[in-house]
């Protein structure tokens, strides 16, 4: 692995552990919806997982089109945000998984959410883990690099 | 806090609001010594403007495109220009402004005065850059002064300042500007005083000239000096030098005129004088408590002490870099118009000469040992104009910079390098050899039995039209593969321009861009936001720019051709190694020649600097890189990354040329491209220009570009925005 590609994912891991929350994107019929969920990630970043009630709208539509996209980022909402901030969209494809066999990773996630626990036992709950593809690293306003992870 | 103090005020807003300069000439003006009526615009006032009007953010956002610490010179005069720009642009909010109006007029009225910085920090304990932030004289008028005001305060991202940024502290967070605006004391004599002579604890320093103390600290004119006795104020020596001229308030800073006989036989301080300086230089001290470096002048025989501070080492020789180097680029008005004439009527006609007595000579009849002579001696000629290159036509490329500056300040126009179109068309001589590989490609394009000819390397005889076009376009520009890198590629001899110019004959003829926006409009507008009687000097600086954007180009031209001399020097020695008939004398004479030797110089050398493969690799790959906008525009094509002189014999109509740097002397490629990405930054540079003659959008500042994009990939270059996008895989 070059220390270039290196680089750039242990970027991304670190973002990504700094940050709880990403917007997932789903669409379904040609409408696109954003959504905030809390994820995790394991370390070498091929999978992201997250939570959700399964009568939801990002639900039904992942459910009917599993291509999604998610977005992380550390803006702090000021005008520097432009140039220091780092944004990283992922593009991947969703599935249902069964927490119970899943266990391992659900620990990982609720070791980085251990509040989400309970919600995490309701049988309407689902556990969603995304089979990511590829990453495109944003930072200095417009320079982008893009991974592929599979 | 008021917008504006009077000298009284200043010592209780304290240095932090006034600055360092302001702060010290109120402590000597409460101890009863003469300083100019003096006022000041404390850093509040500064910090109002950038808050409320959101100017912080802009230039935040430009600070910020890209690491300092990766630009090049070039490219952070660009950013310092923009920053400029902003400043010119951005109008003071209506309160402060109401109020500083008000102040400004009760105070100065229509009387002229200087303005000046006083950052605090500026002329601190230990160093001191003085010079990197901005001071305009002669400046009158309530509206002028305001914008005068702004002009200080933008010089606090001057590119001197952002160069030093380090050691100055400078942080758009935190640093702060104050302002002063002074009377203009009309100099009759002028100086400094040391009081501690560096190279001597026991003396003090008294340096003067007659009228402006500018041309002495700048070092234009060479002054008096007397080495007094530190304690006693008695003059120990003078050095008399040959006086001739004086400096007096001109139009942009100071202007030059001849002294009066008398004046020019006479030094311009008495001895009572002298001592008067030493004596108030004395006082100062003990007000301070350390020896003083103090400017003062002579008005109607009453001293006038302008600036004082403690002596200090200067930043600048301190520092072992080019910084210091790049800081004497800045060049005055006056300087450049003298170096204008130097370079235009002696340097490069003696060039040309020069060029043309190397291509006369028959290198063929010489002896090995006369041929190894020729070849030092080219050797020498050669490294003699590339030190003249450095020493006077870099620094002439400033008349670029100094038009863009009087233009903006002018005209303050929203887009900072608008002034860019009015030096275009100027007849550069690149444009010229273009034109010509266009003729010489219009006569393939239009004659089939000549372009089979030359498809199957079968070059006409003398006396056809192509060869006699192909003769002196070689004669005038030399050949192409020669002057485009080192001597090993003339091997590749007329074939590869005829490579060349079947690909231009391959492609439908195409001309420079029709200028689209109306330059004698623009130009009206330049010469009529000057007040009358300026208006003649709003067009020398227009001219000197103009001619300073030709020459910067021309100049590379020639050394091309000087250099191609040397090639065919060592060519020639280089034949006569392989030649069998070569005598084993003769090769161990040719031998002792500089660049001669019996195995070829590795020509992959500079292959082996690109090819760094692990830079590209498969799993990462970049989707935009970020470079500045030169050239507006958008197009795609296929990259070609020159790495060798050699890249740019193959390269096709519609390809993108991607390189380190244009050098002037790869620029017949140009029209052949779609559009041009340079790693090199700055806007004014020859890739740059020649993108903008030929209309095709480029970015320059493109850093690692030639990393990161692969050759041969599809890419689209964004001239508007500065943006290439690298076509990757759908998602």
């Amino acid at each position: 692995m070059s220390d270039n590609r290196k680089q750039t994912l242990n970027n991304i891991a670190d973002l990504f552990e700094s940050q709880n929350f990403a917007v997932l994107s789903t669409q379904q019929d040609n409408q696109p919806y954003s959504s905030l969920v809390a994820f995790a990630v394991p370390p070498d970043l091929k999978f992201f997982y997250f939570l959700t009630p399964n009568t939801t709208r990002k639900y039904q539509n992942l459910k009917a089109n599993p291509k999604v996209s998610i977005l992380v980022n550390n803006i702090r909402n000021n005008a520097e945000d432009i140039y220091n901030a780092v944004s990283v969209t992922g593009t991947g494809v969703a599935e249902v998984i069964d927490k119970a066999i899943e266990q391992k990773a659900l620990d990982l996630f609720l070791g980085k959410h251990p509040n989400l626990k309970k919600f995490s036992q309701a049988p309407t709950t689902a556990f969603i883990r995304i089979a990511m593809h590829r990453y495109f690293m944003v930072n200095r306003f417009q320079n982008v690099v893009e991974i592929k992870v599979k | 806090m008021k917008t504006l103090l009077n000298i009284d005020e200043c010592l209780n807003a304290g240095k932090d609001q006034v600055g360092g300069k302001t702060y010290c000439l109120a402590k000597i003006h409460s101890h009863g010594i003469r300083v100019p009526k003096t006022l000041c615009v404390p850093c509040k006032v500064y910090e109002d403007y950038l808050h409320q009007s959101r100017l912080k953010d802009r230039i935040f956002f430009e600070i910020n495109r890209m690491p300092l610490e990766q630009m090049r010179w070039e490219e952070i005069w660009d950013t310092s220009l923009r920053i400029r720009n902003y400043f010119l642009n951005t109008p003071v909010p209506a309160t402060i402004e109401k109020n500083l109006a008000g102040l400004i007029d009760t105070y100065c009225g229509n009387n002229a005065v200087a303005v000046r910085s006083s950052a605090p920090g500026e002329d601190g304990a230990s160093t001191s850059f003085a010079g990197l932030h901005d001071s305009f004289l002669n400046v009158s008028g309530t509206g002028d002064i305001i914008k005068h005001i702004k002009l200080v305060w933008a010089s606090l991202y001057s590119d001197a300042a952002l160069l030093y940024r380090k050691e100055l502290g400078l942080d758009i967070q935190t640093s702060r500007m104050a302002v002063v605006i002074q009377e203009l004391v009309p100099s009759d004599r002028s100086g400094i005083f040391f009081g501690l002579n560096p190279s001597s604890s026991n003396e003090s320093v008294v340096e003067s000239v007659y009228g402006l103390n500018q041309a002495l600290v700048d070092g234009d004119i060479e002054p008096d000096r007397w080495i007094l006795s530190r304690s006693t104020g008695n003059v120990i020596r003078h050095t008399d030098p040959v006086r001739k001229r004086y400096a007096a308030p001109g139009n942009t800073g100071i202007m030059f005129h001849d002294l009066e006989d008398h004046e020019a036989q006479t030094p311009p301080l008495s001895p009572d004088e002298i001592h008067q300086v030493w004596k108030t230089g004395k006082r100062l001290e003990q007000i301070f408590g350390k020896p003083q470096d103090v400017e003062w002048t002579i008005t109607n025989d009453e001293l006038i002490i302008l600036q004082a501070r403690p002596i200090t080492s200067t930043g600048f020789t301190e520092t072992d870099d080019k910084r210091s180097w790049y800081l004497t680029l800045h060049r005055s008005y006056e300087n450049l118009k003298t170096l204008y004439d130097k370079i235009e009527h002696h340097l490069i006609p003696e060039m040309i000469s020069e060029a043309d007595k190397l291509k006369q000579q028959d290198l063929e009849i010489l002896s090995a040992q006369a041929l190894c002579s020729e070849i030092e001696r080219r050797q020498k000629i050669y490294d003699d104009w590339v030190k003249i290159y450095w020493a006077d036509f870099i620094p002439f490329a400033h008349g670029i910079r100094l038009f863009g500056q009087v233009y903006n300040d002018a005209v303050a126009p929203e887009d900072p390098y608008e002034f860019m179109n009015l030096l275009e068309n100027t007849g550069l001589k690149s444009m010229e050899r273009n034109s010509l590989i266009e003729k010489l490609a219009r006569m393939i394009r239009n004659d089939k039995d000549l372009k089979t000819a030359l498809e199957n390397e079968r070059i006409p005889d003398p006396g056809h039209p192509f060869r006699m076009l192909l003769d002196s376009f070689v004669d005038q520009f030399g050949d192409l593969s020669c002057t485009i890198g080192s001597g090993s590629e003339c091997e590749y001899g007329e074939n590869a321009i005829i490579q060349l110019l079947l690909e231009f004959a391959g492609r439908p003829a195409k001309s420079r861009k029709s200028n689209e926006i109306d330059t004698t409009q623009l130009k009206d507008r330049y010469i009529k936001s000057f007040p009358v009687d300026r208006r003649d000097f709003a067009e020398d600086v227009l001219y000197l720019g103009r001619e300073s954007y030709r020459l910067r180009d021309d100049d590379n031209i020639h050394l091309g051709r000087i250099e191609a001399g040397l090639f065919d020097a060592l060519q020639e020695g280089r034949r006569r190694l392989v030649d069998p008939g070569t005598t084993a004398n003769d090769i161990e004479i040719l031998l002792k020649a500089p660049g001669l030797s019996l195995t070829q110089k590795d020509q992959n050398q500079e292959e082996t600097i690109f090819s760094d493969k692990t830079a590209i690799e498969k799993w990462i790959s970049s989707r935009q890189i970020v470079g500045h906008p030169a050239g507006p525009g958008i197009s795609s094509g296929r990259a070609r990354l020159i790495k060798t002189p050699q890249d740019l014999l193959s390269f096709k109509q519609g390809d993108v040329l991607v390189c380190r740097g244009v050098d002037p002397n790869m620029t017949f490629v140009v029209p052949l491209a779609a559009a041009v990405v340079e790693e090199r930054g700055g806007m004014l540079i020859h890739g740059a220009i020649i993108a903008r003659e030929y209309g095709l959008p480029c970015i320059t500042g493109a850093s690692n570009a030639m990393k990161l994009i692969e050759d041969g990939n599809q890419i689209t270059v964004d001239g508007y925005l500065g943006i290439i996008t690298c076509r990757t895989e759908d998602l």
